[in-house]
């Protein structure tokens, strides 16, 4: 009957939408995630070199480095244990400075981390979540100095 | 009657998981310092009340492990924390030092007789350069520095009980008698 | 002793909400009158001792009482009058208690407004609002008290966080809030029905007028919110997709659903279950997102200082709040059920379709934002979801929706052959074709396809919008305040389309070092960094550069970006240069020094920026005209009414 036709082609187009929207909402999300890595797990090989993540940590002091005249900037962050060098070319927030923790968006190229986006907050205590949980869960040994991480 | 019970379920569900968040998210509220195993900055800043009695230094405590807690009239937390100060005082077990931070000094008196003083001396750092010095970022900020003057920990926020025993008291060495 | 004035009066406060929410459901319940007659009093009382506590906090601010935490906690003596009184909402202390306040006066406006409804409905009404208000009121008494006394007293003040002390930010949070309680209204509105266990079109009729008003202030507040964020945050983005915006902005998503549902409810008496479940989600959304924001669960630029003991506070009322409102959902909707059908081409079936993209839109949104929350609780580690989730999915809704919008107006209801309409429609869809491709590749040169497609369809959706209001003001016809509204709203749409994909596309952004006497070319413009002065303000001082911009090599305006360090806090602001032009934003923001007498700047031309905020205004201007329409104001207690005539132009 014509009318059934026409539900089962309405059923069947509606599980094919809901099947093609769920299919791309995974993929985008699957694009969108970014995993946060502190530095040791960047010297450990765990992060990823052809993929956007998060990196977190303490920005070491007297680390920051700018060319004169120039927006380019490099850092190091690092979780006590391990130091990561960073490199980035736009402005920087206002509550980025030395000793304080900070997250960064962006990729690794030979070790070095290519900074897109550099995050800090109008909130005076300002320490990323993943960051303090990431310094608790993995206390610095009381003597090693922090070495320079060798991402792959 | 089945489909209409589906919101409440998705939302307990959900419930749940808030719960789970809230309840770990003290986990996050911790902060570290760049100090965090380096030797504390050393400081001589004028003692707190009559200038006669002149500065005090943070090498008068070499040898033994002692508390620097970061203070103003001015700062909220404190206000909260302070009672715990006053019992955490009353332990004797590690001197406490006081620093005043950019605060004004009959302020402060003021405050230390109606409410009561923890410290075993009071500092006055009215340019705030010390507490810089020790990467402090906000009042109340509280540091157990070990007998080698070496920073070991570093507490954000108003002080609790809690957080002295865990985090202080653990680090006393047992020679140290209270 | 004021303050301790205003906490008397709060606590008395939570004594009425106790009596309110006790008289009105019990007394409806047991159908008791002198229970029921206690209920507006009780309304009327708790009002005054609400606003008695707040005009203490209010007085305490502006008369520098220091004594009082939270006074000390977020103003300062150099403080100016209008943020002393802005610093009251300053923290979570205060904004708790403007929350209940405002809560306080939606319920009185219900009481006034409520006297030709059906007594018991109005008592559960105002019974329901109770529990909600003594809710928050116990909140903000047992873990939130506003009104602590700090001694001895500080000399002076923290002062108010910097980045609060600007206008657009001083009056967003209570249009937000105004918005948000709003729709607790139409939740309290939709329990009652449950309560009574009938929901017909009159039901609908009068939830209408206080649910749009409610979303008109939400839509305020978001743009306002949005535009000081372009402003204030000093790099010139107007919207992060940040927890904190997507929480305001998922109650805005299911509030549009729901007065777009409640219009199908009262014309033809579907959607019954549907529109209830909405109500109930659009304040829940509201709950949720002051949950989001004051508990901790999620770190973002807005949030207020986390506590957890707040947090778990919260979550039990969401529990009781929004629980209780299902499980009452669970047992009665089914009671529920409407018999009319309607084809697949009828203005209620494009209805259905709006509500169901809104609704997914709403889920995107959610997804987006709880997921990293939802992980994290789940011990499957800590992640973060990057804006491209929203950007990617939100335009093809959007689009969705605007196309539904452009040819579901010209819907009759029920039946609604499209045929008589398809003119209008292809010749508006023509119109969009011709003046999108003039836009774009005669004023701005080729962009983003996707923008392209936006600018067609905003236009089309506007002049599909005005084809029959002006084709009925040319034929002398009346135009109902709903019709003038509802256009006027649409129109709005289109316009912030057009506007959001022209801005995307074609905004030219450039960070660069600049010192006197360098420019920077961009596109026809050119911005050249003339000097840098100090400059100092009541509770502040900084530098304020001087940056003229050029077009075409002449002169046209000059922009005056500054970088201000405010004492108190000790926190550095960036406020920037913007020139709004009727096209376009000039836009100028400091960034460092960077020695060797070079600043960093951010540059930016933003076209049609200004128009997404204009189109926020135009909704909310729709909304409110077709609020005020003549048909939620009479007075008559019809009951259920056969389908509305085939008018189909009106909503």
């Amino acid at each position: 009957m014509m009318q059934r036709h026409k539900r089962l082609l309405l059923v069947l187009g509606i599980v094919a939408g809901v099947g093609l929207a769920a299919w791309l909402g995974s993929k985008a999300f699957e694009s969108n995630v970014m995993f946060f890595f502190d530095p040791s797990q960047i010297a450990e090989g765990k992060a990823p070199v052809d993929k956007r993540f998060r990196l977190g940590g303490m920005v070491v002091k007297g680390s920051i480095e700018k060319t004169p005249g120039t927006l380019d900037v490099k850092f190091q962050v690092t979780d006590f244990r391990h130091t990561v060098p960073v490199t980035y070319d736009k402005i920087l927030p206002d509550l980025f400075r030395e000793g304080q923790g900070v997250v960064a968006h962006g990729r690794l190229r030979d070790g070095v981390f290519v900074a897109d986006e550099v995050l800090a907050k109008h909130d005076e205590k300002y320490m990323p979540p993943e960051v303090a949980k990431s310094l608790k869960d993995n206390p610095p040994p009381p003597d090693a100095p922090a070495q320079p991480a060798r991402g792959t | 009657m089945n489909r209409f019970v589906l919101p409440v379920i998705i939302f307990l569900l959900l419930a749940g998981v808030l719960y789970v968040g809230v309840v770990h998210s003290p986990d996050k509220s911790t902060m570290v310092s760049a100090l965090l195993g380096k030797p504390a900055p050393a400081f001589e800043l004028r003692m707190l009340g009559d200038p006669a009695r002149g500065t005090f230094s943070s090498q008068r405590f070499a040898g033994r492990p002692w508390v620097l807690n970061v203070w103003g009239t001015w700062c909220a937390a404190c206000r909260d924390e302070h009672p715990v100060l006053l019992d955490i005082a009353k332990q004797n077990r590690l001197p406490i030092v006081g620093l005043d931070w950019r605060d004004d000094d009959e302020d402060a008196m003021r405050w230390l007789t109606q409410l009561g003083n923890p410290y075993t001396v009071v500092v006055v750092d009215s340019e705030g350069r010390t507490a810089i010095d020790f990467g402090v970022y906000g009042a109340p900020e509280t540091f157990f520095i070990d007998a080698e003057g070496v920073v070991q920990y570093r507490h954000v926020g108003a002080m609790t009980m809690e957080v002295w025993e865990r985090e202080f008291v653990g680090r006393i060495p047992h020679s140290v008698s209270p | 002793m004021i303050p301790e004035l205003g906490h008397f009066a709060l606590i008395l406060a939570l004594v009425l909400t106790a009596a309110q929410a006790v008289f009105g459901l019990a007394g409806a319940h047991r159908r008791d009158d002198r229970w029921q007659a206690a209920v507006r009093p009780a309304v009327a009382g708790q009002f005054v001792l609400t606003s008695t506590a707040i005009g203490a906090l209010v007085w305490s601010f502006v008369n520098f009482d220091f004594s009082v935490l939270y006074v000390a906690s977020n103003s300062n003596s150099a403080l100016p009058t209008f943020y002393r009184v802005a610093a009251l909402w300053g923290a979570h202390e205060g904004s708790l208690l403007l929350w209940a306040w405002i809560l306080s006066l939606w319920t009185l406006a219900v009481a006034v407004f409520s006297r030709n409804l059906p007594p018991t409905f109005a008592s559960r009404v105002m019974g329901v609002l109770g529990i909600v208000s003594f809710g928050f009121l116990l909140f903000a008494l047992v873990t939130s008290n506003p009104f602590e006394r700090i001694i001895p007293s500080p000399a002076d003040g923290r002062d108010l966080n910097p980045v609060l002390q600007d206008p657009a930010l001083a009056i967003h949070p209570p249009l937000l809030y105004t918005g948000y309680v709003g729709f607790a209204v139409a939740y309290a509105f939709a329990c009652a029905a449950m309560l009574e266990g009938k929901l017909d079109q009159t039901w609908a009729r009068w939830t209408r007028p206080w649910t749009t008003i409610a979303w008109c202030f939400l839509s305020v507040g978001i743009a306002l919110g949005s535009w000081w964020a372009y402003y204030e945050l000093g790099w010139g983005g107007y919207w992060f997709w940040d927890p904190v915006e997507n929480a305001s902005f998922m109650p805005w998503l299911a509030g549009t659903a729901l007065i777009h549902s409640l219009a199908v409810t009262e014309k033809r008496g579907l959607f019954k279950s549907w529109t209830l479940l909405l109500a109930i989600l659009a304040f829940s959304l509201s709950l949720l997102g002051t949950f989001l924001v004051r508990s901790g669960v999620l770190v973002s630029v807005h949030s207020f200082a986390a506590d957890p003991a707040r947090g778990k506070f919260i979550l039990w009322s969401l529990v009781v709040m929004i629980g209780g409102a299902l499980t009452l959902y669970s047992l009665r909707a089914h009671t529920l059920k409407s018999n009319a059908g309607f084809e697949g081409t009828s203005r209620d079936a494009f209805l259905l379709y709006n509500n169901i993209l809104l609704v997914i839109a709403t889920v995107v949104v959610f997804i987006g934002t709880l997921a990293p929350l939802v992980n994290d609780a789940l011990g499957m580690g800590s992640i973060s979801i990057g804006q491209g989730w929203f950007t990617s999915i939100f335009p093809w809704i959007a689009l969705g929706l605007v196309g539904l919008v452009a040819v579901g107006i010209h819907a009759a209801w029920k039946r609604g052959r499209l045929g008589e309409s398809s003119r209008r429609i292809w010749l508006s869809l023509a119109i969009g074709l011709v003046l999108g491709a003039i836009v774009v590749y005669g004023a701005y040169g080729p962009g983003k396809w996707l923008s392209l497609v936006g600018i067609i369809f905003g236009l089309w959706l506007i002049a599909s919008s005005l084809f029959d209001p002006i084709d009925r003001w040319r034929r002398k016809l009346t135009l109902s305040r709903a019709i003038v509204g509802m256009t006027i709203a649409h129109v709005g749409l289109g316009v912030c389309v057009i506007a959001i994909s022209t801005v995307e596309s074609y905004t030219v952004e450039r960070d660069v070092a600049l010192g006197p006497g360098e420019t920077l070319a961009l596109g026809r413009y050119a911005y050249r960094f003339e000097k840098i002065d100090p400059v100092e303000g009541p509770n502040y001082d900084g530098v304020r550069a001087q940056v003229t911009v050029l077009r075409d090599g002449q002169p046209v305006t000059v922009l005056y970006p500054e970088k201000r360090n405010y004492w108190v806090q000790r926190s550095t602001m960036t406020e920037a240069g913007i020139e709004s032009r009727w096209n376009m934003d000039l836009f100028a923001a400091l960034g460092e020094d960077l020695g060797a007498g070079r600043w960093s700047v951010r540059a930016q031309l933003r076209p049609l920026i200004d128009y997404v905020w204009l189109a926020a205004g135009l909704m909310a201007l729709g909304g409110g005209i077709a609020a005020s329409d003549r048909r939620y104001r009479l007075k008559n207690e019809a009951t259920e009414t056969a389908p509305a005539p085939n008018t189909a132009g009106a909503t």
